[in-house]
């Protein structure tokens, strides 16, 4: 188990780390831009492959170095990219409804995130690895996941909704660098596939426009009912 | 040895057809091709259940594991894969998209290919990639007819399912990682390594994890109060999409949902997991009575009625025993030929018709004599009534869970499957009898290839609720043992 013997730099750095991306996940639920949205995403991104790699070197795993790269490139700069160009291309530039003003979905995700803390909390305990890095990886991936379906569920925007499944795959992937960081094969496969969800994101949402002609917002999306 | 080849052909059939399709570029190739496939396909699923005793048997570095369940679902899978396909050569033809119809073919026998492979896969987290990758192909078939309501079923399966499945994935994380202080930090996850390690684990990070995974892999098999994404997917599809949707698809992921509850067996967690799907499956046929009731729709009464079978297939799981078991994988055979035949005759009506409202659908009988009378025949099956297959799987799962302590889940199964029938009964007693206006003429005679699947399900369906073979009954109940829910 890594996180039972690390030296206190390496598990201050994995914590300043996480933590850093659970305030980049709460920029992304505090505004209504999109171009936010995507810079917040873009960074959290990296900051998620700087964590890949330091527990690569602390915890002597080199593949994760490789996932580190992938993750940088795919999830750091091709997606946003990515979403870049369609944010350019549909002219919509921030959320219009909004079902809770931002300071409101600030606090929600507030109370998520203890919730998040007291669920982790009850799961340490029962394995003995209290006040360990481990216990913060956990709510931060809890959190996050809380958080991503916050935004799934109060923005409208093709464009925030896909950044927001986007939020609850990075957190699965914070907490298992640190919690699980000897699992094989699978993360990289998970990158790729991230992708291809992406791809066919857009495959749809590119249909969707050339029927629809205009809007985006899933609050049009009601033809299906009963 | 035997059984290597024919997992080989199952797989390699579809994805020859993918890039034939894509490379021929022709319609009428690529409809012959994905037939073929799928037909050869069938073939080499059809003895595989003869073929697999007792034991599991592991290929390619253990990372495919031939079972007896796996060989059934399979099966079960490429029945409703070949019908669909020979299906789909009639009613593709009358959408008149020949232009794009290799496309069709090419992720059609993709779907084949994906839902095929799924139940095959030994590693726990390559499982959950093979479930990730049918939602990525049917997708884009969902969207095929590319109007705006098509494009919006797609957009919310694509979006439901995937936020749902990222729960699977963390459960599986957490499995993982419940796993790694038993086995060491680096280990490979298969579901027997999972099994043997389960007592060992710690039980709370174990039923945490269940949860997340019964949760997300029930949003792709539509257990309510996930499925929301069900209904518009099914009815919103080309016909011979949604059959394979609801037959095939749903299996696939139910049967992860199983083995991770074999998994909670084994580490002797008591009634939660098991208490958890049977509330999932009372909710589902719940949510599904009501919206049959009052449906307008004729694809979506479909759609609400796989929700329901698939409540009642996880009731089984959740009753356990070998009577439950056995009657769940009983049913799972049973309503891919029963629903096959529904959005068959469903595709059928609503190309005559021209509509997807029930109520302007009418004189069916007169009009279709032979495909009217197959269809209401399904109907009646899918129902639950007798003598078809469903009422001896419904029936079976019943008596699995007349014990204590899931005795008020069969009443409660009992009065939802008495409502469901009587407002399924009442949808076609106005299709069939109720004439609004008195033209009934002769519609234009339907090609073969639409007829003939509809026997195809058919028959077999009656064949099954007439005789439940001994041979299937002790397989289906190995299946339970193998699973430590041999006892309830």
């Amino acid at each position: 188990m890594l996180v039972q013997h690390l030296s206190p730099l390496a598990s201050s750095l994995f914590s300043l780390l996480a933590i850093a991306c659970l305030l980049l996940s709460f920029v992304m639920l505090g505004s209504r831009w999109l171009n936010n949205y995507l810079y917040a995403f873009a960074a959290e991104s990296w900051t998620i492959a700087a964590l890949s790699a330091a527990v690569g070197f602390y915890g002597s795993y080199p593949e994760l170095y490789l996932i580190a790269i992938l993750t940088l490139l795919f999830r750091g700069l091709l997606l946003p990219y990515l979403v870049w160009r369609i944010i350019r291309r549909l002219d919509v530039d921030r959320e219009i409804h909004l079902f809770l003003q931002p300071s409101t979905s600030l606090i929600v995700g507030a109370l998520f995130v203890m919730l998040a803390l007291s669920v982790s909390f009850q799961v340490s305990a029962e394995l003995h690895l209290q006040l360990t890095v481990a216990t913060l990886a956990l709510t931060v991936m809890l959190s996050m996941k809380l958080i991503g379906f916050l935004i799934l569920a109060l923005r409208h925007e093709a464009v925030s909704q896909i950044l927001g499944l986007l939020v609850l795959e990075n957190g699965i992937f914070l907490g298992s660098q640190i919690l699980v960081p000897g699992m094989p094969l699978l993360i990289e496969m998970v990158i790729l596939f991230d992708l291809l969800i992406i791809v066919a994101c857009f495959g749809v949402l590119v249909g969707y426009l050339m029927t629809h002609a205009g809007t985006t917002s899933s609050l049009e999306l009601k033809r299906l009912v009963g | 040895m035997m059984v290597g080849v024919l997992i080989l052909t199952l797989a390699v059939a579809p994805a020859l057809a993918v890039i034939g399709c894509l490379a021929s570029r022709r319609p009428r190739v690529a409809e012959a091709l994905n037939l073929i496939a799928s037909a050869v396909s069938f073939a080499s699923a059809m003895p595989l259940p003869f073929l697999i005793d007792g034991q599991q048997l592991l290929f390619w570095n253990d990372y495919i594991i031939m079972d007896r369940m796996s060989a059934w679902v399979i099966l079960c899978t490429s029945i409703v894969y070949f019908l669909a396909s020979i299906y789909a050569v009639g009613y593709m033809r009358l959408l008149n998209e020949d232009k794009r119809l290799c496309w069709f073919y090419a992720l059609f026998a993709g779907f084949g290919l994906t839902t095929l492979i799924g139940p095959l896969m030994n590693s726990v987290g390559i499982y959950w990639i093979a479930i990730e990758l049918t939602t990525l192909v049917s997708t884009f078939l969902i969207a095929f007819e590319r109007v705006a309501d098509s494009m919006e079923a797609a957009w919310k399966y694509i979006m439901v399912v995937s936020a749902g499945i990222s729960l699977a994935l963390l459960g599986t994380i957490l499995f993982y990682w419940g796993g790694s202080f038993v086995l060491g930090p680096s280990y490979k996850m298969t579901w027997a390594v999972l099994t043997d390690a389960a007592p060992q684990m710690n039980p709370g990070l174990l039923k945490l994890a269940f949860l997340l995974v019964l949760v997300g892999y029930g949003t792709k098999v539509g257990l309510a109060p996930m499925h929301s994404w069900l209904p518009d997917a099914h009815s919103e599809s080309p016909a011979p999409v949604s059959a394979m949707l609801s037959g095939a698809l749903l299996n696939t992921a139910m049967i992860g949902i199983v083995r991770f509850l074999g998994v909670t067996k084994a580490a002797n967690l008591g009634q939660l997991p098991q208490l958890t799907l049977v509330a999932f499956g009372v909710m589902s046929l719940f949510l599904g009575a009501l919206f049959i009731v009052q449906q307008q729709g004729i694809k979506r009464l479909m759609a609400y009625s796989s929700i329901e079978h698939m409540g009642v297939v996880a009731l089984g799981f959740g009753f356990g025993g070998a009577l439950g078991v056995a009657g769940a994988l009983y049913h799972m055979l049973n309503h891919s030929l029963n629903k096959s035949l529904m959005f068959f005759g469903a595709g059928i009506m609503m190309r005559a018709y021209g509509t997807k409202e029930i109520a302007l659908i009418h004189g069916v009988g007169c009009r279709f004599p032979t495909e009217g009378a197959l269809w209401l025949a399904g109907a009646i099956a899918i129902t639950g009534a007798p003598p078809f297959g469903l009422f001896l799987s419904e029936f079976t799962i019943m008596r699995a869970g007349l014990k204590p302590p899931f005795s008020w889940a069969v009443y409660v199964m009992a009065i939802l499957l008495i409502v469901i029938f009587i407002g399924f009964m009442n949808h076609f007693r106005i299709m069939y009898y109720q004439s609004t206006q008195s033209e009934a003429s002769r519609g234009g005679r339907l090609s073969a290839w639409c007829a003939a699947p509809m026997w195809l399900s058919l028959v077999p369906l009656l064949v099954l609720g007439l005789w439940w073979p001994t041979h299937v009954w002790d397989y289906l109940t190995s299946i339970a043992q193998s699973l430590n829910l041999g006892a309830q």
